[in-house]
């Protein structure tokens, strides 16, 4: 009697832990992004250390669900970045990638989420084209793209007289879009465009193109390029006195890792358009300090933060829906409920999967204005959400049209 | 004007100047490579690493002990040059007399293992350093604004290229190297210490890394991958001038800089695969390269 009174009890006891798994939802996100290359400092494993903040902040126990993430590195090759995604989602049981900082890779890791019908939550990714003619009812863009970009930083040079404008593009799809939205934008405020060269990802000595820069006279060099591309850029340039004599770069993706790297001494006065910014507000500051604890020394970008955020937001969809098996549906419940987390504040998803937020423009401080480390910005512009991204009607996002 | 191809002759010029300049990098970088190889048969995977330590050291140095440009340009080339003789005792030594992938893939995990630390200490981004004071500025020379420093690069890897093809092509001690590559067993017997002067050739070569290195951080972004982002060139550039071959790596490491600085005015999108392009037809026609011996 007593035996089988104990085996009731363990029975009834395994009975309800069944029945209690069964109610948490297991969600699996995986960060994919540039590990150990150019764009490693701007995302990297500073992204993972921001996705595990939003699974602890947004407290996965008290919404019944367990949610675990992995991390690869996509080494910006489309190939290996497509090919990851589809192992996760095939064989690991991957909900959502978040991350993906190469327009190319994010391009091509779209394709994928869509047929399998799972979520891609870029940040870092530019290229505008991703919520335009590429939009997916499965992809969320978070932070920039290259449209907010050309807008904030072009629009402020040409209307303070740089209306003469010579590009130095990365020869991929980011660089090529940023090209294309910054020209449009200089010439739509009356500027003009003198000429342009396709630099390969990656190049060490840009003094080449530098000279071609030089020879166009062109008063803005624009840099339609990203991270150890841009730095190089800009410190051959003071080396071949492009500043000295009279001619401005245009930095259109700069980063404060980038900053860093190049010494304010010859950064300083550069202009540049950001959605945020460690130093800017105090949630900001406690925020940083979090993310420090993990990753001394260092100062996170707005690549982190949109992880971040994205993977906050994404937790509360599939709370409210309740499952995160069915990826436009989770994609869905993101665009109907309202964005709002520390960082970006308020905001929404659209329909072509665009985030809209405030954007900002800052001037990069001198050495004698930085009073501690990582003051390296002065707001110059708050660009509102509305104006900040393009508008909806000029993307041509299938999914815009076939809501009308 | 004189116009070529629809590009003005004092672009040209410019852009000959710059290609010489980038030459110049190519030219030490191949030049230790090659050194290497002749007298240890070893395809030094190590070296872009040992050229980005190069840099950092000399970032180091300024950072945390304040010795500028000069005193790194001296030292560093030295202290790398004594980490490389570690790899060579520790590792490289075992593996004489296996297969040459031994080495390749042993350099290669060194390089991987080395950058990985790097990056991990001092993140992607790259850490900042300046043009020395005395060679700050520039002088217009007409065609192009040439930066003194720039200047200084191409002379003095001029020199160090010319002294190091002078050692071993013309000297007593290159003689007991190039006698050592030839038949180490011989100059043995007549009491020549082989080993140690092998350890010490690859410690000079790695030294020229380190060199390179210091030279390129007031240019280049000082960051862990910037080895990688060049050792690849320099292996064509070392393939196309003759594996081994001293005065091949210099010379070829030069004329590909021009190539390829041309490539980037006249079709920029593939100067960073027109190298590999003429690595494919130079060994399509000289499979031992421009100036190498056939086996």
């Amino acid at each position: 009697m007593r035996l089988a009174g104990s085996l009731a009890f363990a029975l009834t006891v395994l009975l309800g832990t069944a029945a209690q798994a069964q109610n948490t939802i297991p969600v699996k996100i995986g960060v994919l992004s540039d590990m150990s290359s150019l764009y490693a400092d701007i995302g990297g494993p500073g992204s993972v250390v921001a996705a595990n903040m939003a699974v602890h902040d947004f407290n996965p126990a008290a919404h019944h669900m367990k949610v675990e993430i992995v991390s690869a590195d996509h080494q910006n090759k489309p190939d290996i970045g497509a090919g990851i995604a589809r192992h996760w989602f095939d064989t690991d049981h991957v909900d959502a990638i978040a991350g993906v900082p190469t327009s190319s890779v994010a391009l091509a890791v779209s394709d994928v989420t869509r047929e399998k019908n799972k979520v891609l939550l870029i940040s870092g990714a530019a290229a505008s084209d991703l919520t335009g003619p590429k939009c997916s009812p499965n992809t969320v863009h978070w932070t920039y793209d290259t449209w907010m970009l050309a807008h904030g930083t072009g629009s402020a040079l040409v209307k303070t007289g740089g209306n003469t404008w010579f590009f130095i593009t990365a020869d991929y799809a980011f660089g090529h879009a940023l090209q294309r939205d910054t020209a449009a934008v200089v010439v739509a405020d009356g500027g003009k465009v003198l000429g342009s060269v396709n630099a390969p990802l990656n190049t060490q000595d840009f003094s080449s193109y530098l000279l071609q820069a030089q020879a166009s006279h062109a008063k803005i060099i624009g840099l339609a390029n990203a991270g150890g591309d841009t730095i190089n850029s800009i410190k051959q340039g003071a080396e071949f006195g492009i500043t000295a004599g009279g001619q401005h770069f245009a930095g259109l993706l700069i980063f404060i890792t980038d900053v860093q790297a190049l010494g304010l001494k010859t950064a300083q006065g550069l202009v540049l358009t950001s959605a945020w910014y460690w130093d800017m507000n105090d949630a900001n500051r406690a925020w940083t300090k979090r993310w420090q604890a993990q990753r001394s020394g260092k100062f996170p970008t707005m690549v982190q933060a949109g992880v971040y955020a994205s993977i906050l937001h994404y937790l509360k969809a599939v709370a409210a829906v309740g499952s995160a098996a069915d990826g436009k549906a989770v994609v869905d419940k993101m665009k109907a409920m309202p964005t709002d987390d520390p960082l970006f504040g308020k905001g929404q998803v659209r329909i072509d999967g665009r985030v809209t937020h405030p954007a900002y423009l800052f001037e990069v401080k001198s050495p004698a204005e930085s009073k501690y480390p990582g003051d390296d910005f002065k707001l110059r512009a708050t660009i509102p959400a509305n104006e900040a991204f393009r508008p909806l009607k000029d993307g041509n996002c299938p999914l815009v049209s076939a809501a009308k | 004007m004189l116009a070529i191809f629809g590009i003005s002759s004092y672009a040209l010029f410019g852009q000959l100047l710059i290609g010489l300049i980038n030459g110049s990098f190519y030219a030490l970088l191949s030049l230790g490579l090659a050194v290497i190889f002749g007298m240890l048969n070893v395809i030094n995977f190590t070296h872009g690493a040992q050229y980005m330590m190069g840099a950092f050291a000399a970032y180091l140095m300024l950072q945390y002990l304040g010795f500028d440009y000069w005193v790194a340009l001296v030292t560093v080339p030295f202290l790398i040059a004594a980490i490389g003789i570690l790899i060579e005792r520790l590792f490289l030594q075992h593996i004489r007399n296996l297969d040459h992938v031994y080495g390749l893939i042993l350099t290669f995990g060194l390089a991987l293992i080395i950058e990985g630390l790097f990056r991990n200490e001092f993140g992607s981004s790259g850490k900042p350093y300046q043009v020395p004071a005395v060679l700050q500025g520039g002088s217009n020379l007409g065609f192009m604004f040439l930066p003194n420093y720039r200047a200084w690069v191409i002379g003095f890897s001029l020199v160090v290229c010319f002294a190091t093809w002078f050692a071993i092509e013309r000297t007593r001690l290159g003689s007991y190297l190039r006698a050592a590559t030839e038949n180490p067993t011989l100059v043995r017997a007549f009491g020549i210490n082989v080993p140690r002067m092998v350890t010490l050739t690859y410690g000079f070569g790695v030294g020229l890394a380190a060199l390179a290195g210091v030279m390129a951080a007031p240019i280049y972004n000082v960051s862990p991958q910037m080895g990688s982002d060049l050792i690849i060139v320099v292996f064509a550039v070392v393939v196309i001038g003759g594996m081994g071959s001293i005065l091949g790596a210099i010379l070829t490491g030069f004329a590909l800089g021009v190539i390829e600085g041309l490539t980037k005015v006249f079709f920029p999108e593939a100067s960073s695969t027109v190298i590999f392009v003429i690595m494919a037809i130079v060994l399509l026609i000289r499979p031992a390269g421009l100036f190498g011996r056939i086996a």
